[in-house]
């Protein structure tokens, strides 16, 4: 922790040696939310531990056609040694021939991990993308617009949000197994999971469209779109970039449980999920197989976590008025719920058109 | 269906009062103790909760919950090793709680490291766990815990009167402990929700006689101080049948199960069948409790340091009130007030059952009626699964806007 942020103040301020003009002269936007985001230690080893794992993950068995550096790949059967235990040792390190052990026909357990984080990490980056997209997109558009739009948008919202994921996701990975592959499975669990994005998204754009620059940029002959996503969409940057996070927690969470249940991903493929599933029975003679992919799964989603929250308290703008009382004011879930009711109640009046302003 | 509801209500229900009410109180805590090292543990704690496959804890749960306690029930001695062990733990535990200089924390540690041991040695040597009860003396002093508990919390040990109806419902719980044993022999769930009524209606009495210039702070006191000795009691009662239960032929000695909601054929009294009940559930429930009290307690501590940063709060200290009033008064009741709406949301997601949850243990509620529908395709238990869990979504997402209305006058539906 201390290494990032001793370097930050180096490679700002230090070249110029009237250091307060510096300050006064002031910090781009994503120069401050860099700097508060290093300030967070717990984000910064998050951050830290989580491209280790990717790293991990992709060097090791290879991606696609690029082979990696460990000899086995997760769908080799080699013979079955020593009763399939795990070979790793940790002092002195040594990885040895099947680091996280074998399963029943012998397929090496840490290629079949590594292979599964794959598989969850794309899939959470992919859910992660899609639901962000939908959700600014309609969040956007009705915060905007307000009216008839608004009303048609937010009761669809209302709609996605009455189907569980869970259950909707179960019923389309059931009826579209032949249609197969993960992608299909991470394209849909993104179209449900964005609705919580466009609340918040249409949330800031309520208050954001009231805003000088808006009415500014619109006197300069700015079209809708041009002020939708050059004007008002980078001020809603930091609600957005927290809720993707915890999204993606929340994707690779859902995925697991999918796939744990037999309803996500499906055989050839090889999830955290479905590792642990597949292993379970065998618990109590070969607890390793289902140690590794469950550690695996806390580790990324605890990393997520940790960096959803760093991003928040960086994004946050209350930030500068509680640090003044010593008070980073963690708010890494509050604003959603503070949100929607009072969101309602503002539906009330948004739903009968030309009740607001104009 | 008909079968389903009522079984996903009994193990969600519990699980989901229990972690809404542990995770405000943690929350809550941590907030009034914000940046302590409780605040950083719980603050990791809960996100590792929070990123826990539901699915990993189950069978983690089942392995060493159910197997290797019910292995361990055989002997029922705990190892030496494992005493130190889990001593050290909650000596650890207990110092960081504490907040203070470090030799305080350090008297802590050993303290509490000290009455775990001795703790554990007793109920080993006994070997407690193969016949657990309370018994008249652990009764008393845990009431008296209570009642001071209460007193601090509704009035403040100053009130002198506050304290003693809650002493005075101790011992009347006593004395109730010993006259009501025959009758709770033969008495049922509805029995026990009678005697309850009736304890606090007393309770109610002892406060309001003892009274003095602030009746409703006595009564109040009196009233938890009753409840928690009610539940002591029953507590008590359940134990007692506990190894009629345990050496029951369809137990066989392995009370804690891995699946289903009942074992069939067992008949025994409310105690026995009460016990069997509570067997099943008590591993879904824990796992439920684990993932979703991570939750509570981030809303909780988020929404009580909103709070507490408020002017009003500021204002109630300028004006000479005492910490606790400003607390429990002034900002413990505003900081409800946002956490009503996910309790809302959250009771209402309760009925479309914790479908990860139930497959793992084989409970027979709604998630496993969903789940047994998708995979034989039959649309019917889905459809119907679908539309139950729809509409309690819209009406607790509407009961949910009318709480926040009416709890936080600022909020207002445009007629």
């Amino acid at each position: 922790m201390t290494s990032p942020l001793s370097n930050m103040d180096e490679v700002s301020p230090a070249p110029a040696t009237p250091e307060p003009e510096e300050q006064v002269r002031g910090l781009s936007q994503g120069r401050i939310v860099f700097k508060r985001f290093m300030d967070h230690r717990g984000a910064v080893i998050g951050i830290i531990v989580f491209i280790l794992v990717l790293i991990l993950a992709v060097s090791s068995i290879g991606l696609g056609p690029i082979p990696g550096w460990w000899k086995f790949s997760y769908k080799e059967t080699p013979d079955i040694m020593n009763g399939g235990h795990p070979t790793l040792q940790l002092f002195p390190f040594h990885l040895g021939e099947h680091p996280f052990g074998q399963d029943r026909v012998g397929r090496d357990m840490f290629a079949m991990t590594m292979r599964g984080t794959q598989i969850s990490i794309s899939i959470m980056i992919i859910v992660g993308i899609v639901a962000a997209a939908i959700g600014i997109l309609i969040g956007a558009s009705s915060g905007f617009f307000r009216g008839k739009t608004e009303a048609i948008l937010m009761r669809f919202t209302d709609m996605i949000i009455i189907i569980p994921s869970l259950i909707a996701a179960a019923v389309i990975a059931k009826s579209s197994q032949h249609l197969g592959g993960i992608w299909f499975l991470a394209i849909f669990l993104g179209f449900v999971s964005w609705t919580g994005m466009a609340r918040l998204v249409r949330g800031d754009f309520l208050t954001l469209r009231e805003r000088e620059f808006v009415d500014a940029a619109r006197l300069a002959g700015a079209s809708n779109r041009r002020i939708i996503f050059k004007h008002i969409l980078p001020n809603a940057i930091g609600v957005i970039t927290v809720n993707t996070t915890l999204l993606m927690s929340s994707a690779i969470l859902t995925e697991t449980a999918l796939s744990y249940v037999g309803l996500g991903v499906q055989a050839p493929d090889i999830s955290l999920g479905k590792l642990i599933s597949d292993n379970q029975a065998a618990f109590s003679t070969r607890p390793w197989l289902f140690w590794w992919p469950g550690l695996f799964i806390v580790v990324i989603c605890l990393c997520v976590n940790f960096v959803g929250d760093g991003l928040r308290d960086a994004f946050d703008p209350r930030q500068k008025k509680f640090r003044l009382k010593k008070d980073k004011g963690d708010q890494r879930v509050a604003p959603a719920p503070l949100e929607s009711p009072i969101d309602d109640a503002l539906d009330g009046t948004s739903e009968a058109p030309g009740a607001g302003r104009p | 269906m008909g079968q389903a509801i009522p079984a996903t209500l009994q193990l969600l229900t519990a699980a989901t009062l229990l972690a809404i009410v542990f995770g405000i109180a943690i929350g809550v805590v941590t907030a009034l103790r914000q940046y302590s090292t409780l605040d950083y543990a719980v603050t990791f704690i809960s996100f590792l909760f929070f990123s826990l496959p539901v699915f990993w804890v189950a069978v983690l749960l089942k392995e060493f919950g159910a197997i290797k306690f019910n292995n361990f029930l055989a002997t029922a001695t705990i190892a030496p090793g494992v005493i130190v062990a889990i001593a050290l733990v909650s000596g650890l535990v207990w110092a960081v709680i504490v907040a203070g200089t470090w030799r305080r924390r350090g008297i802590t540690f050993v303290v509490a490291a000290g009455v775990t041991a001795l703790v554990l040695v007793f109920l080993s040597a006994t070997k407690w766990f193969q016949t657990p009860s309370l018994g008249p003396v652990v009764i008393a002093v845990t009431g008296v815990a209570i009642a001071y508990g209460a007193t601090v919390l509704f009035a403040g040990l100053r009130n002198r009167r506050a304290l003693y109806s809650a002493l005075i419902s101790v011992g009347v719980g006593l004395v109730a402990y010993f006259a009501l044993q025959p009758l709770l022999d033969h008495t049922g769930f509805w029995g026990l929700v009678g005697l309850l009524v009736v304890a606090l209606a007393v309770a109610w009495a002892i406060g309001h006689f003892m009274g003095g210039y602030d009746r409703t702070q006595s009564i109040r006191a009196a009233m938890l101080t009753t409840f928690g000795m009610s539940l002591l009691i029953v507590i008590d009662r359940f134990m007692q049948s506990w190894q009629a239960y345990s050496d029951n032929p369809l137990v066989r000695g392995r009370p804690i199960p891995t699946i289903g909601s009942k074992i069939p054929g067992l008949d025994g009294d409310f105690w026995i069948t009460g016990l069997d009940t509570m067997t099943h559930l008590i591993l879904p429930t824990i796992s439920i409790i684990l993932i979703s009290l991570a939750s509570y307690t981030r809303y909780s501590r988020a929404s009580m340091l909103e709070v507490m940063g408020q002017d009003y709060v500021r204002t109630a200290r300028a004006k000479g009130l005492s910490e606790r009033v400003v607390v429990t008064r002034h900002a413990f009741r505003n900081a409800l007030i946002p956490l009503a709406t996910i309790v809302a949301f959250d009771i209402g997601g309760m009925i479309g059952g914790a479908v990860i949850t139930e497959n793992v243990f084989s409970f027979q509620g709604m998630g496993q009626l969903f789940l047994m529908g998708i995979k034989a395709t039959d649309p019917n238990p889905v459809m119907g699964v679908a539309i139950v869990t729809g509409i309690t979504a819209v009406v607790f997402n509407l009961l949910a806007d009318l709480a926040y209305s009416a709890l936080d006058p600022r909020v207002r539906v445009k007629a």
